[in-house]
């Protein structure tokens, strides 16, 4: 263990880095792409201590905490920790967001350079906000961060994205904050309802002892589900979701798709399961529904899309309906599947994003009908975007597999016809990524005029991809590391629903479940 | 009753007991506000902007001082039983002086000229008539706004300190005539301005009377006008006078919930709000909603608390149209100033919500709200002054599109205010809503049903607010436009109300303690 309080530097270095870059004199302003770089670099070393410290044996709810009064008068604290979920998370982030910045690094010019400044500011401060909203284990504390982390995104879609930004901003923003403010309704039922007191907010004083009638527990858990279904995003509310990401820029898309919609599925598993046990219990047959739809929907979507930009997003819909699944499915299996799966996901829809912006930059287009035969153009870039597709569609060997596998199996204990449904989602993705991948890369080779042929990957972009696809190959083959430090939080979480796996024997005489 | 008037008739006359130092910021304000006539009277015209503002800020300060070191040692009920001089009335008197210095600091705003430039030069005139030009070409000013501005603040504090009806309809009528007055002496669309002080004088007038009538009623069924004695007799009364009860409650509130805005008293909020002279609109919608909360904490939990059973239902139903009338009309709207008027409305439902809890979490809830609410209102209004087409106020919503590419710092501040109005984390928007909201789910059904109103009515009126915010910084600067630069006076108003509205936001701590020790009554 080190004293070192690593999760309040992780927001603290990033905040600076942002004030920084916002204080930057016009004349060198050129120094916010690398001070930026820098501080996300200084934050991704943070997050790799953090990880070396935290002990996933060590049988404790929250490692690394930190606990302050901050406003007794309502019972709240500013209390952070992590649990192994929640450490994934914030080393997922914090992995992302310097490949994110590199992406971006020509995404605007100095020209304007308080526009361009901002740009980096605002993601700067995006990542503290994402550190701060996995760490917190004070229901007050994440709802500050849930809400207030809406501010930088609505920015960064609203000043930088495409020609319909205005009204996607303002969608993403208005289905967020309605979300939410019905969560402040359960937010502070739940303190009544709990032990009260000065630090009455704290998870692990909550854990357990929320009491109330079951009526009042089941609508508490509606309060916080709604917030987290919009946020995941799951069908019926999830329709903000491919305005924003076809919208923003490629990088914001990917923070925002990549990294906080897992704040609805994190706190799905943190919030609903953790403090409402019985009233999950009671919804788990309309989550599953809605689960299985979102990865149909979304697939069925996502074929039928010539944005490039918004199947990726569809895509995405259908991903969260299997996260959805595994974290419903109350097995250890479906559960370790599910968070695996937010870490996959997030790292194959950066590649997928970052690599369709790196397309889009070279032609200037979204629509898939505009290509054709790129990967005689662009080789590398094809054939990085052909990886990227794979691990999407779950090929066995990519990180993807591993978790979807594990969703499915962990499902299949339970719940046989939603995951035998589930398993089309497979089928479809199959479809969309290399019908997507036809259309875009093979074919006749395009024809350009002799001075403008498009370049292949340069240096920075390669940077970009890498990291990302080494990840994938990695956790594909040896997944272990990522699964011991998520495995205890998953039986703790187990544990609190108060849920065993089905044995086997169970399962072959209980044949009526 | 003839019995239970000669009991109440005292055997031989008494002096009552003054705790002088009790009420001596209401007379360090009085003082002020007579030595301001004084000055209008026999000071220099030249010179007489600069004696008043500086009059009345010192004024006020003192005031705050007095209250501070003295008055705060001294709870009493006072003056005969018609003051309370108790935790609630010196927080929210300490909370006027303090809103009130930021609201003159805005007035006192002359952006160059002569007089301060929100006000008429000369309110008599005929608004377009030679008369009109030839005082502003002899540099009239109506200065006399500063007294006025002090004799509303003292009828404000007698009003969330009264402890008998009779107290408390003088406290509202010292309050509202110079209100009335300074509604009208806008410099610039001078027959808007007209209309909406005749406006708000009549509707004020009939709610007046409203009061009046109710206290009436209240004193012929408790045989006293004091609160105390009112609660008393609903405990104590056999039931032979009850039916004047109920008529009595209902009248008094409506004339209280008039003051404040509640749906569906609220028609006079806008066209006032729109019309007066902006620095007088923060001012009202700060300090007047803040006397008239206190007021209304003070009926109901002193006065008429024990029968609530009776009339909560009903105020339950206000406090809901009063939110979701206030958040769904502030939609439609297409000037900033009648939006900021609805989204007052709106305010002023959630906070009856907090009001309606009946605990005493919710009295420092309210009291906390209604000081957030106040500082982040007064600034915004200031900015709102600042924003300029032509010289007049741009306060036409199609005037601010892309402020926040030519003002960024201008922008921004408004940005924020308005992100504190919807009620963000880390502004002090969101801790007030808490604030309030909390309580009101520990009381019961009722208060979750407000609630989840008040919450959904904030998305709503979240979506006016992040329009305004679109408009300034997402779409092609109006040409014309300009933010004026403004002086230090409402410079230094500006900052103190975006840092109040950070600070409460971010460290709460110590004002929720200030507002939850006082937060309770005495009798």
């Amino acid at each position: 263990m080190t004293s070192l309080p690593l999760l309040t530097l992780m927001m603290v270095v990033p905040v600076l880095g942002a004030v920084v870059v916002a204080a930057l004199p016009t004349g060198s302003v050129r120094l916010a792409r690398p001070v930026a770089l820098g501080a996300s670099l200084v934050t991704l070393v943070l997050a790799v201590l953090a990880w070396v410290a935290f002990d996933a044996g060590s049988g404790r709810m929250f490692q690394l905490t930190e606990t302050h009064s901050w406003i007794p008068q309502f019972g709240v604290s500013y209390a952070l920790g992590v649990d192994g979920i929640a450490l994934a998370l914030i080393v997922m982030a914090a992995i992302l967001t310097p490949v994110c910045i590199l992406a971006a690094w020509n995404d605007e010019v100095v020209d304007t350079p308080g526009r361009f400044k901002r740009y980096f500011a605002l993601m700067l401060v995006l990542e503290a906000f994402m550190v701060g909203v996995f760490a917190a284990t004070d229901v007050f504390l994440f709802y500050v961060f849930f809400e207030a982390m809406l501010i930088p995104v609505y920015f960064l879609i609203g000043l930088y994205g495409g020609p319909q930004r205005q009204y996607a901003a303002v969608k993403f923003l208005l289905f967020s904050l309605a979300g939410g403010l019905v969560m402040l309704v359960s937010v502070i039922a739940v303190y009544f309802a709990g032990p009260g007191g000065e630090n009455g907010f704290l998870v692990e004083q909550l854990v357990g002892n929320v009491n109330g009638s079951t009526g009042a527990l089941r609508w508490m858990f509606v309060g916080f589900f709604i917030a987290f279904a919009v946020k995941a995003p799951m069908w019926p509310v999830h329709t903000w979701l491919p305005d924003a990401a076809t919208e923003a820029r490629p990088a914001t898309a990917v923070l925002l798709v990549g990294v906080l919609d897992k704040v609805g599925t994190y706190g799905m598993i943190r919030f609903c399961l953790q403090l409402f046990p019985e009233a999950s219990q009671w919804a788990t047959p309309v989550v599953l529904t809605l689960a299985v739809i979102s990865v149909v929907y979304g697939a069925l979507l996502a074929i039928g899309q010539t944005d490039m930009m918004r199947l990726i997003a569809f895509t995405s819909i259908s991903h969260f309906g299997f996260i959805v699944l595994g974290i419903f499915a109350m097995t250890s299996v479906g559960g370790a599947g599910a968070n695996l799966y937010m870490i996959n996901h997030g790292f194959s829809t950066a590649a997928l994003f970052l690599i369709a912006g790196f397309l889009v930059t070279r032609h200037g287009s979204k629509r898939i009908p505009d290509y054709g035969g790129w990967q005689r153009v662009t080789p590398v870039l094809a054939g990085t975007f052909l990886v990227a597709g794979l691990s999407s569609l779950a090929l066995p060997g990519l990180s993807t597999f591993v978790s979807e596998f594990l969703v499915l199996q962990g499902t299949f204990m339970r719940y046989k016809v939603a995951a035998v449904i589930a398993a089309l989602g497979i089928v479809l993705a199959a479809l969309y990524i290399l019908l997507m991948y036809q259309r875009v890369m093979t074919g006749p080779k395009p024809a350009f005029p002799e001075d403008a042929v498009p370049a292949d990957l340069s240096h920075r972009e390669r940077w970009v991809v890498a990291p990302i696809i080494a990840a994938f190959v990695v956790l594909g083959f040896y997944p272990k590391p990522v699964l011991d430090v998520l495995n205890p939080a998953v039986r703790t979480t187990m544990e609190i629903v108060g849920v065993t796996d089905p044995s086997p024997a169970a399962e072959a005489s209980g044949s009526a479940k | 009753m003839p019995a239970v008037v000669s009991a109440a008739l005292p055997a031989a006359f008494e002096q009552v007991q003054i705790d002088y130092l009790a009420i001596a910021p209401m007379m360090v304000v009085v003082a002020g506000a007579l030595v301001g006539v004084l000055v209008e009277a026999f000071a220099p015209r030249e010179r007489r902007h600069g004696i008043q503002v500086g009059l009345t800020i010192g004024t006020l300060l003192v005031a705050l001082a007095v209250l501070a070191v003295w008055s705060r040692d001294h709870l009493a009920v006072t003056l005969g039983g018609s003051m309370a001089i108790d935790g609630v009335a010196l927080f929210l008197q300490g909370t006027l002086l303090g809103l009130s210095v930021i609201g003159v600091l805005v007035m006192a705003e002359r952006f160059g000229g002569t007089g301060s430039d929100a006000f008429t030069p000369m309110g008599a005139s005929t608004p377009g008539s030679a008369q009109e030009t030839a005082a502003t070409r002899a540099g009239y000013a109506t200065s006399e706004v500063f007294p006025l501005t002090l004799f509303a603040v003292l009828g404000m504090m007698v009003f969330v300190a009264a402890n008998d009806l009779i107290t408390m309809f003088v406290g509202l009528e010292v309050l509202s005539l110079p209100l009335y007055v300074m509604t009208g002496l806008a410099r610039r669309r001078r027959l808007l301005s007209q209309e909406a002080a005749l406006k708000y004088f009549l509707l004020g007038a009939f709610s007046s009377a409203f009061f009046l009538f109710g206290a009436a009623l209240l004193y012929g069924y408790a045989g006293s006008s004091d609160l105390g004695r009112i609660g008393t007799a609903i405990t104590t009364n056999a039931g032979e006078l009850d039916g004047l009860l109920l008529p009595g409650v209902v009248l008094t509130l409506v004339g209280l919930l008039f003051k404040v805005g509640a749906v569906p008293f609220h028609s006079w909020t806008p066209d006032a709000y729109q019309g007066a002279p902006t620095p007088v609109t923060g001012f009202m919608a700060a300090c007047t909603k803040l006397a008239a909360f206190g007021a209304i904490l003070r009926l109901t939990y002193v006065g008429v608390g024990s029968n609530r059973w009776d009339w909560q239902l009903g105020v339950v139903v206000v406090a809901i149209l009063t939110m979701v009338v206030g958040a769904v009309l502030s939609v439609t709207q297409t000037d900033v100033k009648r939006l900021l008027a609805y989204s007052s409305v709106a305010h002023a439902g959630f906070i009856l919500v907090g009001v309606l809890a009946f605990s005493k979490a919710a009295i420092g809830g309210v009291m906390f709200y209604l000081l957030a609410y106040g500082a982040t209102t007064i600034a915004a209004f200031a900015i709102v002054t600042m924003v300029r087409q032509d010289g007049s106020e741009a306060s036409h919503l199609s005037q601010w599109a892309g402020l926040g590419r030519n003002h960024p710092v201008v922008a921004g501040a408004f940005a924020f205010l308005l992100l504190a109005f919807a009620g963000i984390p880390l502004t002090s928007g969101f801790t007030a809503k808490f604030a309030t909201f909390a309580p009101a789910v520990q009381s019961g059904t009722a208060g979750v049903v407000m609630v989840v109103v008040g919450v959904l009515a904030s998305a709503v009126t979240a979506f006016v607010y992040v329009r305004l915010i679109v408009l300034m910084y997402f779409t092609e600067p109006t040409p014309g436009v300009v933010a004026l630069t403004p002086s230090v006076p409402s410079t230094v108003a500006i900052t103190l109300g975006v840092l109040i509205t950070v600070v409460a936001g971010v460290f709460p701590t110590w004002v929720l303690q200030l507002a939850g020790n006082a937060s309770s009554f005495l009798l």
